[in-house]
């Protein structure tokens, strides 16, 4: 295991800035999440520090050493693409083999054998070693291309939205599994997602990645309740973060320059209308989840959606009243103000 | 009631299945096209197991007594004898002796049919693992790599398939007869390579094009270069598209008549020009011609048989995408 640093790097795609002078340092031990929308440039990121693609400026280092001009091979990088990351002329045992049998490595049979069985037993998969990689499951499948990361021990492992050609109950589990391996091993983990809940729940730092660059990082913590910036706060929380005009709703005290306020469920204060006191919204509809509710309230033109208590005794066509519990302040760069 | 509900649960088929009847009909088809193609195979075959007058007899033959006398006569060259000489001689030693005798004629050695019919396995198979492993290499570049001007230097590469070879014979044999390649194997070889190549690029680079190029990626993150992850994961998966074009390289190469009658005359002399001849020596020998045209079947048949499950997948890909 070790660090990785990545100092400037920049990749273009025609006039398509993909990566734009990222700096970006990794600690030894660490998993961190790059978290984005499609075409923010996560992979491409990994894909550099990878060296499957060259950066046009800037410097990959791996351990301290910089990897320019350094090929896939030479950099001692583990990677789990998306899909088709399955050789499938071969079977299970002889994918997890395959990273071991490389020329550059040469490692005696017995050993060969007995990392091969021990990281097949860590992806529960040692039941299936002697099918062809083709007659898998999907889990079972990206089981195996985790495990073929997980047989060499490299500087980094790499791993590129594995997770997500998964079904919802694999998904879950296996975000544990990556989890409980990591720490297992120690291992320098920089996992690249658009899955909030992966990034939320398996990071140790998340960085936020809009159009090439790297808006905000820190920790899963940090990211949801201090976002730096209108975009980052729009990536985290579920569901998505309301975004009004200020004076909208009553509030402690707004500062000055106050262009958005963004606020979650968490900031919102909702109470039903009683006595003569005039709500300032309206209950537009309610969907059940199950163990909680989201209300959809009107605003004066603006909707919300926010959780509620199943409980809580609202319905369709209620007045009630909503304020503001120290929100989410965006000036109008969409920079945070407080 | 019941059986009303029962025929209607026959009849309810999918809808892109083809139903009982029209697969009879298509399989009736398919038959009746393999049997007019194979009358012009079984009249060579039984014409090869004739006895030369049973060959041109008229009305032919549907029944007759085979005889092995056109594999003999292919195989050797004969000299006429006496009947007085042929008596004085110790017994048959073998079939083609004793066929020949009745003929009053010895086996005065073997005839060329043998080392020609090398010359063409050769020839033929050497030009295909040619053509296909340079085309494989060639189209794995242009598959994978930003050559530049890809798409000029493909055209240009079909471009050379836009007219007849034969067209270029003249060029050729100057230029051979110059490189000291005029009637040589290896001479063949790469002409058959030079036509075939163009072919296999384009097949190849179709079906290299279909392999996802993160296995590669993959393969070299996992420790290889990319020529070991060329041969480990790229060959692996294309070899049905090899097998495609060895086969169309192949027959290309094992039926070429118009160059290798006009290149070779001797040494390197490959079966299709050869098998003409044979009428030319005493008589007309169709049995003879017919054994040699059999025999020449036998390879290109093999070869397509052992292939024949990659050759249905290959000449299918494609077709339907994912």
């Amino acid at each position: 295991m070790a660090e990785v640093t990545l100092k400037g790097v920049t990749r273009s795609f025609g006039d398509k800035r993909a990566v734009d002078s990222l700096d970006l340092h990794i600690a030894d031990g660490e998993f961190v999440v790059l978290l984005g929308p499609t075409g923010a440039g996560k992979t491409t990121t990994l894909r550099l520090i990878a060296g499957l693609e060259k950066p046009d400026a800037g410097t990959v280092e791996i351990g301290g050493r910089p990897m320019n001009g350094a090929s896939p091979a030479g950099r001692d990088v583990a990677f789990v693409f998306q899909q088709y990351s399955l050789y499938p002329h071969l079977t299970v045992y002889e994918n997890l083999a395959f990273p071991l049998r490389s020329p550059a490595r040469r490692m005696d049979k017995a050993t060969l054998d007995a990392r091969v069985r021990q990281v097949a037993k860590m992806v529960r998969i040692d039941h299936k070693l002697e099918n062809r990689s083709t007659r898998l499951s999907g889990g079972e499948m990206q089981r195996v291309a985790i495990g073929r990361a997980l047989v060499r021990r490299p500087s980094i492992y790499l791993m590129d939205e594995p997770l997500s050609s998964l079904d919802a109950k694999l998904r879950g589990e296996l975000r544990l599994e990556l989890k409980r391996i990591q720490k297992e091993l120690g291992a320098t983990l920089l996992y690249v997602t658009h899955d909030q809940i992966e990034a939320m729940t398996m990071a140790d730092r998340i960085g936020i990645l809009a159009e090439g660059k790297l808006v905000q990082i820190g920790t899963p913590r940090e990211i949801y309740a201090n976002p730096a910036n209108l975009h980052v706060a729009a990536r985290l929380g579920q569901p998505h973060i309301n975004l009004v005009p200020p004076g909208l709703l009553p509030d402690a005290a707004t500062p000055a320059g106050t262009r958005t306020v963004g606020a979650r469920t968490e900031h919102l204060e909702i109470a039903r209308t009683e006595g003569g006191v005039a709500g300032n919204a309206e209950v537009d509809w309610i969907e059940h989840l199950g163990d909680q509710n989201h209300l959809h309230i009107k605003v004066g033109g603006h909707k919300l959606v926010t959780l509620a208590d199943p409980d809580l005794p609202v319905e369709a066509g209620d007045r009630i009243s909503v304020r503001l519990r120290q929100p989410l302040y965006f000036g109008s760069d969409g920079q945070r103000l407080a | 009631m019941s059986s009303a509900k029962t025929s209607s649960v026959t009849a309810a088929h999918s809808v892109v299945e083809p139903s009982p009847a029209s697969r009879r009909i298509a399989g009736a088809l398919v038959i009746l096209y393999a049997l007019v193609t194979l009358v012009p195979l079984a009249w060579i075959f039984l014409t090869s197991i004739k006895s030369p007058p049973d060959s041109i007899s008229y009305p032919p033959k549907i029944l007759f007594t085979p005889s092995l006398e056109g594999y003999c006569n292919l195989f050797t060259t004969r000299t006429r004898q006496t009947p007085d000489y042929i008596a004085a001689l110790p017994p048959p030693s073998g079939v083609c002796d004793a066929v020949t005798r009745e003929r009053n004629m010895v086996i005065a050695g073997p005839s060329n049919f043998l080392p020609r019919f090398t010359n063409s396995l050769i020839i033929a198979f050497g030009s295909t693992f040619l053509a296909v492993s340079l085309g494989t290499l060639a189209a794995y570049g242009f598959s994978r790599f930003k050559v530049p001007l890809a798409d000029d230097l493909l055209f240009f590469i079909l471009s050379t398939r836009m007219m007849p070879p034969i067209a270029v014979a003249i060029p050729i044999y100057l230029m051979y007869r110059q490189l000291g390649l005029s009637d040589t194997a290896l001479g063949m070889m790469l002409l058959y390579t030079a036509v075939n190549v163009s072919l296999a690029v384009w097949l190849l680079k179709g079906f290299i094009d279909e392999i996802p190029r993160e296995y590669e990626e993959a393969a070299m993150i996992d420790g290889y270069t990319r020529l070991q992850a060329f041969f480990k994961v790229v060959l692996p998966q294309a070899t049905t598209g090899i097998a495609a074009t060895a086969i169309f390289c192949l027959i290309f190469a094992w039926n070429e008549y118009a160059f290798a009658s006009l290149l070779t005359s001797g040494s390197a002399q490959t079966a299709p020009p050869f098998i003409p001849t044979i009428i030319g020596e005493g008589g007309q020998d169709w049995p003879a011609v017919a054994a040699g045209t059999t025999i020449f079947l036998v390879p290109i048949l093999v070869f397509t048989i052992l292939l024949r499950k990659q050759l249905l997948r290959g000449i299918t890909f494609g077709a339907v995408r994912k």
